[in-house]
């Protein structure tokens, strides 16, 4: 039996079947929610149509692969396959950057392909460092955020490396 | 800012390349395919994630947020000792970390904040290690279910898009736990 298989008809019915018991009107719950979700695909479409109209005209003109063979020494020696050069860069600051260089990504290598999932991972397991920085301390009058920023990076390094090395044992490359 | 930096960077960056290498033909074409393969893109993945904030909203209702809300508080009050001694704080704290682990972003932001603003109070405008500690906490993505990229994947005609998933939890509690480590190391350095 495949784990993943199960995995989401299982939690599915798990999620509703507790819910009902718990006399959640969990119809109502669930289009709340898909809502929500449309909303949010609403709300990345402006930045997605942008980004990824920049993305494909830099890599069409060879921008791409350029900055990717200046920097694949570097990310080789940490074990992060060069492709990832320009998701690494972007994702500490632009949220549906990431997500537009991380899908075309998967499009171009296959979602299943080392890369593709080693994109995935890598979006999986982020965040937007510097919006979410500037949006804590922003919030709580912080001015002076000390050593907050490198240790954030820090996590993000960790996570690119991890998510690399995670793919290559978890489905090989 | 940054972003209209960066896009402008890139545009005249392609441009530049693209007379360099003599593309630049296939620049203008690839940049009407990108914009019509972001809407493809979203329309593709929208039904994976509409589907899973509803389903994630179930959770948030039924209480199982909550639940899991209950199970951080040992761990963050040996993270956030002076924070969790204010019991309004640790709520919000907790509150903060099981929405993240369910997805809700637009949920645990608010929470996020508020726990902020509470323990800034009397550090002048000065982030203290503990606040330091929750941005770290919060910039490192902990996500049960990474339901955007799972949509991605399916839109890229992936059958399993949630195989990642032990994949993406190893690398995130890795993550976390290297940029806590990092601050520890750093709160030593950093005086002031």
């Amino acid at each position: 039996m495949d784990f993943s298989a199960l995995i989401v008809p299982a939690l599915l019915a798990g999620t509703a079947a507790y819910a009902l018991g718990k006399k959640v009107d969990v119809y109502g719950a669930l289009t709340a929610g898909i809502g929500e979700g449309l909303s949010t695909i609403v709300k990345i479409l402006p930045s997605l149509v942008g980004l990824l109209t920049a993305v494909y005209m830099f890599r069409a003109s060879g921008a791409m692969e350029f900055l990717t063979t200046l920097l694949s020494p570097l990310l080789q020696k940490l074990g992060i396959p060069p492709e990832m050069t320009a998701l690494a860069l972007i994702r500490p600051i632009s949220g549906s950057g990431a997500l537009a260089v991380g899908s075309e990504l998967m499009q171009q290598y296959g979602p299943d392909s080392y890369i593709g999932r080693t994109a995935a991972v890598m979006l999986g397991c982020t965040e937007t460092t510097f919006y979410t920085v500037a949006v804590y301390f922003g919030a709580a009058g912080i001015h002076r955020t000390r050593y907050a920023v490198p240790a954030a990076l820090t996590a993000d390094l960790v996570a690119f490396l991890s998510a690399a090395w995670c793919v290559r044992l978890f489905f090989g490359t | 800012m940054t972003m209209a930096w960066i896009w402008t960077g890139m545009v005249v960056l392609s441009l530049l390349f693209g007379l360099i290498t003599g593309q630049t033909a296939a620049v203008g074409a690839a940049a009407l395919q990108g914009a019509q393969a972001a809407v493809e893109l979203c329309l593709s993945m929208a039904g994976i994630l509409c589907l899973w904030t509803g389903i994630m909203e179930i959770m948030n209702r039924c209480g199982l947020a909550s639940r899991l809300a209950r199970l951080f508080r040992p761990l963050l009050r040996c993270l956030l000792p002076a924070a969790s001694r204010d019991e309004e704080t640790l709520a919000a704290v907790s509150a903060n970390v099981s929405a993240n682990l369910l997805g809700l972003g637009n949920a645990a932001t608010p929470l996020g904040i508020q726990a902020a603003r509470r323990m800034a109070r009397g550090c002048q405008g000065i982030a203290s290690d503990e606040l330091c500690r929750l941005v770290v906490l919060n910039t490192a993505s902990i996500q049960l279910l990474p339901t955007t990229v799972a949509g991605v994947r399916a839109a890229c005609g992936c059958q399993t898009p949630f195989d990642i998933l032990p994949a993406v939890w190893v690398s995130s509690v890795l993550s976390v736990s290297g940029g806590l480590l990092m601050a520890k190391l750093l709160s030593h350095l950093w005086r002031n």
